[in-house]
């Protein structure tokens, strides 16, 4: 079963194909059975091959697939080839399985639209590019994925074309990430020019035999590569594209912006860990990332009145929770709260869209309201979410990712990092019912014009188990100890460096956990559920501040924007024609001058004759 | 005989669609169509027969015979893997070019496509020529025939752009031919041989001096028709008043002149001089590429800013041949290519977009993928390649680049990498003002018709094919890059300019410490 891996791949792209050259042929009706079809046979091999995966192990938990030699020139020569292993098979599992369950949800949510055909064919480029980036075996067939996963981005965020505004996010998204690409491909040069090969595994195997931990060049390819990883993953200092790229249709948030595209930073680090364990400063520096961004997007999510711009600061801050487990070490951790968080986040994401598209295109929240009884299956799914997101103990799944995390950066002795862990969880459920309740609570504000139908719930209701339910397989030492999914994913990673504490430690920092999230649920409850909210509030000036997310984007409109718009407008005409019109300028200015002494005057010639002889004699006698 | 064929079949077939415009205006199109066909059929078979080429320092197929003996002038062609490519691009985009006009041009059709098949003598001429002179002859002939081309076809301000770009390429080329001469008379000198073959004057051995000012003739002649800033203020006129098929072989083959004379003339005549000039290149190639970036982000018109991003990656031409190895030569070919395919159609897809709305004013356009989504799509994928996506052809270019250049000068490289983002800025401001956005003027347009797609397909499929499949490219200039860098013979102190470490002799050579991408990996390592 393992040989057909490849078809995991295949599918998405033929679908593209399909859907690119002849979609103008088939009827809206074959467009959506190409476009689902394709990504659901993936979700199904892919089960396939993981059940296949898990019950015969391959040795040492890989199974490598080639296809063929992309090129070989010099010395460098990377394939077109699969590496499966526990890391890899966790994204494509997420990938595949979520991303069908969004295409399948597209279908009625993009049913009336225009480009019916060229959001299935885009978002299936997505999915085979997403694949392609975390099955590649070496960096450069990595790099194409992620730059794939870029352009499509690119173009479904820009899918509403028309309106200028989202071609400015789109573009936005783009050269934001492209800024981190280029740090990447920096790393990408490096590491040839110091191990000869793009190879993953050769890579993480020779690399600490050649370099000694802590030394310079280990530290600057990480920081690289750490530049790509916050590009992607939308983490300080090049976090600003992503709420902007809200502007995309709602199952391109789901799916690009929250469970999958968005991780691929995480995805970057988990892959080449050894160099972040070679360079601590580095390793330290993922963690503080993470730390600062939790914490600073928690706190713009709170002051959001777009119910997407919300999902979208929280995404950064959850994400941010990714980074502080990778700069601790805490590996299976960081790709435990990634699944986790692909299953609610995507789930939040969904309802969302449910919810706009039934009140006609309204984003704010302060106008929605007394949802609750009138779309049940929205409201519930997405209270579990939230419950989820907001880490409710004991019964989320949200819970014991995020659990294990604060856990692993308090036990590893880094407080700090582990205070702002909780502060952020502190927010993040403050944040999350904050929006529950307005939303869905209170006096209703817009009638809905109708329920959404199955293909919207039936995808909802499959979230909604996960949120709840995928937890169980990976419960605390306190909680019965379950570690299957990190028994499985820790096969390629070292264990996470942690100290043994005692089981009644581990329960307190657990109940410290889960008094922060009740406590952030009361507190919201108290402001936004008691007194319900009115309309859209105004802002002071504090709250501008996180509003507009800490004012990155005005500091780099002045510090970039604005200088290279100015660079474009002068010099517009390229001032090197200048030189070269000022050389034409000049030969006509001397032939117009010389053509005066061309004067047919007998007495003129004979001056010139007579002092031009003069001259010459001079020179002859005297030099 | 097969490359003289070549030509002559050019030659002929140019001169009898002048005259065959008499009968109608079909055959001249007809006639260049089939010449075309015939010469990329014959450059596949040659292909198909020599994947590989044939070794290092042996020609695929070579003629010789006297032309002017006294003057030690011979005729004298040669075909290598490198030419070859060239070669097929130049049939190619020459079929192309002549498809894509066979509606938009309606005046003077015979003499059009006179012009067009000298044009691409011309070229052919320059790709095979192993004589000096007759190198010099070619170079002449490629450029009176786009002269009259631009000049009578051009837009409204034709006059001046012939002109300007007949003055560049022109004064450059003369000073080309004055190191020629200089080349011939110091070779005759030494040796008693008066000769302009390529391969006699290989071995020459000049004062240092001198061979810097004989490499500064060649380079100006290099340089320009690169064209590397601040050389290249006749391009984005020409390109922009030429007709399509001619901004199409401007972009798309002409400028490959240029960066082929770098790799055949310039580093294995003058190495040592190269290898000091290098940082100079660099400087230039950096500053072209951003340069060109920013101009390209400056236009309005749509054309124009096609021409500057031509400016920009010709700068990575010039980084990638001045970094001496393997990976990056190989990748200059290859931008070779995938930048004549991709330019080549945006060129195409502006002239189409001209055809339908006759302006090239992007203030004017504006969310037309609505009308025109296939061209929208079309233009999407050569947008990308410029911007250098993964999958095109131009990502493997520029990444061979780059890579290649780093392991010789890295800050140099960090900088040019940056280019990437400025590739991104311009490119999608494209999309933006074209397809995308609010419409300015409500056009009432075709999307593209079978004839337009029959043209515009295949160079997706090509770029696509690059992108994937690079390496049957790789192994037919294998043997010509291997010997290029083996005859430079550089043996010089990395330290001196800037290289990372070690020192690097040609291959075979033994050398202290093996540059990476010619020597052993695992010498590296240890």
């Amino acid at each position: 079963m393992k040989e057909l891996l490849w078809i995991v791949v295949a599918m998405p792209f033929l679908g593209f194909l399909i859907l690119t050259l002849i979609g103008g042929l088939l009827s809206r009706f074959w467009k959506a059975v190409v476009g689902v079809g394709s990504v659901v046979l993936s979700a199904i091999f892919t089960i396939l091959i993981g059940i296949d995966f898990l019950s015969n192990p391959a040795e040492g938990g890989v199974y490598q697939q080639q296809l063929w030699q992309w090129f070989d020139v010099g010395g460098l020569s990377p394939e077109i080839a699969l590496h499966l292993d526990p890391l890899s098979f966790v994204f494509i599992f997420v990938i595949t399985f979520v991303g069908a369950l969004i295409h399948i949800y597209s279908v009625e949510f993009m049913w009336k639209e225009e480009g019916f055909g060229r959001f299935f064919s885009f978002m299936n480029l997505f999915i085979g590019s997403m694949l392609t980036l975390v099955l590649a075996d070496n960096l450069l067939l990595l790099y194409l994925g992620w730059e794939g996963v870029g352009l499509c981005s690119y173009l479904l965020i820009g899918f509403w074309y028309k309106d200028p505004e989202n071609g400015y996010a789109a573009r936005k998204a783009f050269i934001v990430t492209r800024i981190g690409d280029v740090a990447m491909a920096i790393a990408l040069f490096l590491l040839f020019l110091h191990f000869g090969t793009w190879n993953i595994s050769t890579l993480l195997g020779t690399a600490p035999e050649q370099w000694a931990v802590g030394s310079g060049l280990a530290l600057t390819t990480a920081l690289l590569l750490l530049g790509g990883a916050v590009g992607k993953s939308a983490q300080l200092p090049l976090q600003t594209w992503l709420p902007d790229a809200m502007a995309g249709p709602s199952p391109v948030s789901a799916l690009i912006h929250a469970a999958t595209m968005v991780t691929a930073g995480v995805y970057l680090i988990a892959r080449l860990y050894e160099f972040f364990i070679l360079s601590p400063i580095a390793q330290y520096t993922v963690a503080g990332i993470g730390a600062v961004t939790l914490l600073m997007a928690g706190f713009s999510a709170l002051k959001q009145h777009d119910i997407k711009r919300v999902l979208a600061y929280s995404t950064i801050s959850q994400i941010g929770y990714m980074f502080l487990a990778l700069g601790i070490g805490a590996w299976s951790a960081a790709i435990f709260h990634f699944m986790i968080h692909a299953f609610f986040k995507a789930l939040l994401f969904l309802g969302a869209g449910a919810l706009i598209t039934v009140l006609d295109h309204e984003h704010n929240m302060f106008k929605m309201g007394g949802l609750y009884k009138k779309l049940p299956i929205v409201f519930w799914t997405f209270l579990i979410s939230s419950a989820s997101l907001a880490a409710l103990p004991l019964i989320t799944a949200g819970f014991y990712s995020k659990d294990k995390i604060l856990w692993l950066a308090y036990s590893n002795g880094d407080l700090l990092l582990w205070a702002a862990g909780l502060i952020g969880a502190f927010i993040t459920a403050i944040y999350t019912f904050r929006m529950v309740f307005i939303t869905f609570f209170g006096e209703t504000k817009t009638e809905p014009t109708g329920r959404p139908g199955k293909f919207i719930t039936i995808p909802l209701v499959i979230l909604g188990v996960l949120s709840f339910g995928a937890g169980y397989i990976e419960l605390p030492a306190t909680m019965g100890k379950v570690t299957l999914f990190s028994d499985f994913v820790n096969q390629i990673f070292p264990l996470s460096p942690h100290k043994e504490a005692s089981f009644g430690t581990e329960l307190l920092i657990q109940g410290i956990t889960a008094v922060m999230s009740l406590g952030g649920i009361w507190l919201a409850y108290v402001w936004y559920f008691k007194k319900s909210a009115e309309a859209t509030p105004t802002l002071n000036r504090w709250e501008q501040f996180l509003y507009f997310g800490w004012g990155f984007d005005w500091f780099y409109d002045t510090l970039f924007v604005r200088p290279v718009v100015w660079l474009s407008r002068i010099n517009k005409d390229d001032f090197f024609d200048s030189i070269y019109d000022g050389i034409g300028s000049i030969t006509r200015y001397l032939h117009s001058t010389l053509s005066l002494t061309q004067n047919g005057k007998l007495r003129s010639y004979v001056t010139s004759v007579v002092v031009g002889t003069i001259i010459v004699i001079t020179i002859i006698l005297y030099l | 005989m097969i490359l003289v064929s070549l030509i002559l079949l050019l030659i002929g077939s140019g001169l009898l669609a002048w005259w065959s415009a008499k009968i109608n205006n079909w055959w001249p199109r007809v006639i260049s169509l089939a010449a075309t066909t015939i010469m990329l059929s014959v450059m596949m078979v040659l292909w198909y027969q020599f994947p590989e080429g044939k070794g290092v320092n042996q020609w695929i197929v070579s003629y010789d015979r006297a032309w002017i003996p006294n003057f030690g002038i011979s005729f004298s062609l040669a075909l290598d893997g490198l030419s070859l490519i060239m070669l097929l691009l130049t049939a190619f985009l020459g079929m192309i070019s002549i498809l894509a006009s066979w509606t938009g041009v309606t005046k003077k059709v015979g003499f059009f496509h006179f012009n067009i098949m000298f044009i691409l003598a011309g070229i052919t001429g320059v790709f095979l020529a192993m004589d000096m002179f007759l190198f010099y002859f070619f170079w002449e002939v490629m450029l009176i025939p786009m002269y009259f081309l631009i000049a009578i076809w051009g837009h409204e301000k034709r006059i001046f752009a012939a002109y300007k770009f007949f003055i560049f390429t022109q004064a450059s080329g003369l000073l080309m031919f004055l190191s020629i001469l200089g080349l011939y008379f110091v070779h005759g000198d030494q040796t008693g041989i008066y000769t302009f073959n390529y391969q006699e004057l290989l071995g020459t051995t000049i004062d240092p001096t001198l061979a810097f000012w004989l490499m500064m003739g060649f380079l100006a002649a290099f340089l320009v028709k690169l064209p590397a800033v601040p050389f290249h203020n006749w391009l984005p006129d020409a390109h922009t008043q030429a007709p399509t098929a001619g901004s199409v072989i401007l972009a798309g083959l002409l400028l490959k002149t240029g960066a082929y004379g770098l790799i055949r003339f310039v580093l294995p005549l003058f190495p040592e001089q190269s290898v000091a000039f290098a940082p100079v290149a660099m400087t230039l190639g950096v500053i072209s590429i951003f340069y060109g970036a920013k101009l390209a982000f400056s236009q309005t018109d749509i054309k124009r800013l096609v021409a500057y991003t031509s400016v920009s990656h010709m700068g990575f031409i010039l980084l990638g041949v001045y970094a001496f190895n393997e990976l990056a030569l190989q990748g200059v070919i290859i931008q070779m290519v995938a930048h004549g395919i991709s330019t080549g159609a945006l060129f195409i897809m502006v002239g189409t977009l001209y055809e339908r709305i006759h302006t090239r004013d992007m203030q004017e356009m504006g969310g037309l993928w609505q009308q025109i989504p296939r061209m929208g799509a079309i233009s999407l994928v050569f947008v990308m390649a410029s911007l250098g996506l993964p999958g095109l052809g131009n990502f493997i270019a520029e990444i061979l680049i780059l890579t290649g250049s780093f392991v010789a000068f890295p800050v140099y490289t960090i900088i040019a990498a940056l280019g990437l983002v400025a590739a991104t800025i311009y490119a999608l401001r494209m999309m933006q003002k074209v397809f995308y956005g609010k419409e300015q003027k409500m056009w009432k347009i075709s999307d593209l018709e079978v004839r337009e797609l029959v043209v515009l397909l295949p160079l997706v499929a090509v770029i696509v094919w690059l992108g994937l499949f690079p390496q049957p490219v790789f192994n037919a200039t294998k043997a010509t890059v291997d010997y290029v860098i083996g005859q430079s013979q550089i043996e010089i102190e990395m330290e001196e300019v800037g290289l990372l470490q070690g020192k690097y002799k040609a291959p075979g050579e033994q050398s202290e410490i093996p540059l990476l991408i010619l020597g052993d990996q695992k010498s590296i390592l240890d």
